[in-house]
């Protein structure tokens, strides 16, 4: 035991030496304030979607920046069907010209322009723009695609090496295996009872993995962030929310507006908050993913800066141990928070398919 | 920035670590009177901890 922590603790000392390329020798406090700008825009735009994938950009000799990445189609509806290359946007700097109309990237949204790229703002700074609506290829949406691709082999692997294999499962899909058996012996079953648990078994499992694959894609340093991005865990939320209240049976709506077994002044009383009930559960499950999901890349975000505004060997060092360990922290919470979300939409399923099993209890 | 949202959002914080320390605590002990089951009080301090912790995100709105 004694030799696992010696190895440990020279590669974390040795990882610590690395950002001495973060030494510069320029004046520093003339940067700071810049710095502070540019670190804000950097964490913001890492949050946000974006319509190309850029994975470097650097400002050569002569100052102009140069962007490495790989553009993605963009596609608009607006009267009629538009797709252009976003490179012709180029991050914002440049108005887009396709057909007869011209298009801007402002705070990454497109807008129709002129061809100078006029946007008018109103009294609250916003831009009066018409805004085409969007159905394009961002960054992730690529990301959701690409991790439906991964799933759908990964599991159809494992499905199909039972046949194959007499009933053992063979191949990269073994490494699963216990994990779906987990989420429907101790997720499933518990929650929803033997009797309906296969009804709601796919969508369980493609929660969890869908949820946990999407939380460790956006630590890559691809800077893709997608269950940190509201609209996609509203929709997980949407979904947990319609499928309970579409598959729910007759006791369950009985319990929510009509509790048996209650004095009467206490029923008319407690049927709004349970009617505020059914929609607050699923508004918590999408708050609590997005909140943990961007928090977390925040801290982490402004750790990694941490290391450039300390432009000496010690505190740049101490600032990557730091990252590092928050980075194995979130790893951990990838998981949690895939698990946590699974389990809740269980429970709720659970509620929804309830047998009423305590009418001798009312009197 | 002003100063009562910069304490709205220290007590909150507060409130969570309070409650997920206590739920810590709870766990802790009940292992210990019995640690065959180990692995189901785990599972569920788990699952309260995450939910405490999903109130405390309400300290980034106050900020």
């Amino acid at each position: 035991m004694l030799k696992n922590t010696h190895y440990i603790s020279f590669f974390l000392i040795l990882f610590g030496i690395l950002p001495i390329s973060a030494n510069e020798t320029k004046e520093p406090s003339s940067e700071n304030r810049d710095k502070k700008s540019e670190i804000k825009e950097y964490i913001l735009h890492h949050l946000q979607d974006s319509h190309d994938f850029n994975l470097l950009s650097y400002t050569n000799n002569e100052g102009k920046k140069i962007h490495i990445g790989l553009p993605l189609p963009v596609i608009l509806w607006d009267e009629g069907l538009k797709i252009f290359s976003s490179s012709k946007l180029h991050h914002g700097e440049s108005v887009a010209h396709v057909g007869k109309n011209y298009y801007k990237l402002e705070h990454n949204k497109i807008y129709k322009t002129n061809s100078e790229g006029l946007i008018k703002y109103d009294e609250s700074h916003h831009p009066t723009n018409i805004a085409p609506l969007d159905f394009s290829l961002t960054k992730g949406v690529v990301s959701i695609i690409f991790t439906s691709i991964i799933m759908f082999f990964l599991f159809k692997g494992l499905a199909d090496s039972y046949k194959k294999n007499n009933l053992v499962a063979n191949g990269i899909g073994r490494f699963f295996e216990p994990i779906v058996l987990y989420v429907r012996d101790e997720i499933a079953i518990p929650n929803i009872g033997e009797k309906y648990y296969k009804n709601y078994m796919s969508y369980l499992l493609t929660l969890f993995f869908f949820i946990w694959f999407l939380n460790i894609l956006g630590l890559t340093p691809l800077g893709i962030n997608v269950t940190g991005n509201i609209a996609v865990t509203s929709c997980l939320a949407l979904i947990t929310f319609l499928i309970t209240n579409l598959t729910a049976k007759k006791v369950y709506w009985k319990h929510i507006f009509w509790m048996p077994g209650v004095p009467l002044p206490m029923k008319i009383a407690l049927a709004p908050i349970e009617l505020l009930g059914v929609m607050i559960k699923p508004f918590a499950l999408m708050i609590r993913l997005y909140a943990n999901i961007s928090a977390g890349h925040i801290v982490l975000m402004s750790l990694i800066s941490l290391i450039f505004i300390f432009r000496n060997w010690l505190g740049s060092s101490l600032s990557f141990i730091l990252a590092f360990s928050i980075s194995i922290i979130e790893i951990l919470v990838a998981v949690l928070q895939a698990y946590i979300f699974t389990v809740l939409s269980a429970l709720y399923f659970g509620f929804a398919v309830e047998e009423h099993d305590h009418e001798e209890q009312d009197h | 920035m002003e100063i009562p949202k910069i304490i709205g959002a220290g007590l909150v914080v507060i409130g969570v670590g309070i409650g997920i320390g206590n739920i810590g605590k709870g766990a802790m002990e009940a292992i210990g009177r019995q640690p065959d089951a180990t692995g189901k009080i785990q599972t569920v301090m788990l699952i309260a901890a995450a939910l405490v912790e999903g109130i405390g995100f309400a300290a980034l709105f106050a900020v």
